[in-house]
């Protein structure tokens, strides 16, 4: 829900200016990086397009960060609760057994061979699960919590290594950019799985935390 | 649900709401609440000003070497197509002037003239835009903390508010920005004048906030401990236009 909300008013913050830079700065005088094929929401931009867009970047703000908030602290909770709960060693670091490259290759080709799981696998997340839910835990969301900051004029006068590290606040905004979409690719993804895994057994056990019988599942 | 949880989950509700509560109260002492706090993303702007006014009472905006200058400069937009400001320009704006009011002891006019004889301050910094571009130059003028110490700003001033000379552009800043030593009225740009396209013949500078708060062509401030009494009461023109009045992230 965050996620989408955070996605819609991206887009919208982004229609202002769809051109991305590298660097401290950009702008309409400057050779851009690359830039979006649509129109933009300000005269000054030079889109190609003969029109420009609604302004619809005041609430587009408001709502981004916002949401960014609520996001920042759910996510704040279920990594705390992951630690404590034991969720983080039981189903999110791959298991004793799985950690070697061999293991992992072994995964891949099993993935690509479309092997059925062992019936231990079906409770809990296989090796790529894990390691992708790992990724987008511990290296995306916080990549695009700090991006996001680093774009933030008062936070990086308190904070500048944040931003000068990344090369500049264009160079932020680049990679928020990028960071967003692997996020949104993983999220459409993870609903598509969910939607073959059977969405209402699924949901039933995300949220109430039990999986159903065994029929279901067989 | 048994007795246990609901005694916890009544339990932890009501830390909660006294949390709320007490953070809420704390907010509203240290002025952390900013003045477009109502309506439905109210809270998030609380906590954006909030987190921010905490972290960055003191902080400083990054400076840049003469290398890292934006060429060829960029300007956003056009100077305002009004007869007042036309016949100020014909004039080279030796008629200028920045009138300071309010919760002063001596209010008092300037012109650019007596800002440019006043100690003054150059910067390189960077300027960002809401809508994504930004421009690095370098800044010259006045502190504004010098033009309100010359005045003698009242203990009870909270904000100061600044009026462009398009009737439909006035903004505010709260004392930790306006006393923040790179908060400039600036009258020169990278050593020339102040281009009418970037603001001159006088703006303010506000470099740890976002471009919008850079009101252009200033021609009054008025310190205040209220800013309901301005305009819609949401601090400036921008929550009206549904922008946030704080613009530092």
């Amino acid at each position: 829900m965050c996620f989408l909300l955070l996605l819609v008013s991206g887009v919208e913050i982004v229609i202002s200016h769809p051109r991305f830079y590298w660097g401290e700065t950009g702008n309409a005088n400057m050779p851009y990086l690359f830039k979006l094929p649509i129109p933009a929401s300000r005269v000054l931009v030079p889109t190609g397009y003969g029109y420009v867009l609604e302004d619809q970047n005041g609430w587009g703000r408001y709502l981004h960060f916002q949401t960014a908030w609520v996001a920042v602290f759910t996510g704040l909770l279920y990594v705390i609760f992951s630690f404590f709960s034991g969720h983080l060693r039981d189903n999110l670091l791959p298991r004793r057994a799985d950690r070697s490259w061999r293991a992992f290759w072994s995964a891949i080709a099993g993935h690509l061979r479309f092997e059925r799981l062992s019936a231990d696998e079906a409770w809990s997340y296989n090796l790529l699960q894990r390691l992708t839910y790992l990724i987008v835990i511990f290296v995306l969301f916080p990549l695009v919590i700090w991006t996001g900051l680093a774009m933030s004029p008062a936070f990086v006068s308190a904070f500048p290594l944040t931003v000068t590290i990344l090369g500049g606040q264009q160079s932020a905004r680049t990679i928020h950019f990028f960071v967003s979409i692997f996020l949104f690719l993983f999220l459409l993804v993870h609903i598509v799985m969910i939607c073959v895994a059977g969405f209402k057994n699924r949901m039933r056990a995300m949220i109430t935390g039990r999986a159903g019988t065994e029929k279901e599942l067989a | 649900m048994n007795r246990r949880k609901l005694i916890t989950t009544g339990l932890a509700a009501a830390a909660g709401a006294s949390g709320f509560a007490i953070a809420g109260g704390l907010a509203k002492r240290y002025g952390l609440i900013p003045p477009d706090a109502a309506g439905p993303y109210g809270p998030g702007e609380t906590l954006n000003y909030a987190a921010q006014r905490i972290l960055t009472r003191h902080s400083m905006a990054r400076e840049f070497p003469q290398s890292e200058i934006s060429n060829p400069p960029f300007a956003n937009g056009k100077p305002p197509k009004l007869e007042a400001y036309r016949k100020l320009q014909a004039g080279d704006f030796a008629d200028w002037k920045l009138a300071v009011d309010g919760m002063v002891a001596r209010p008092a006019t300037f012109s650019i003239a007596e800002l440019k004889s006043q100690p003054s301050r150059s910067q390189i910094t960077h300027l960002a835009c809401e809508e994504g571009w930004s421009y690095i130059a370098k800044w010259t003028g006045v502190p504004l903390s010098h033009v309100l110490d010359a005045v003698g700003i009242l203990p009870q001033a909270k904000y100061v508010v600044y009026f462009s000379i398009d009737p439909e552009w006035w903004d505010s800043i709260d004392m930790a920005d306006a006393l923040h030593p790179q908060t400039l009225v600036a009258y020169s740009m990278n050593d020339g004048e102040l281009p009418p396209g970037n603001g001159g013949p006088l703006r303010l500078r506000v470099p740890r906030q976002l471009g919008y708060k850079n009101v252009k062509y200033i021609t009054r401030l008025t310190v205040t401990d209220n800013l309901k009494t301005f305009g819609q009461g949401l601090g400036s023109v921008s929550p009206e236009g549904g922008y946030a009045w704080y613009a530092g992230i």
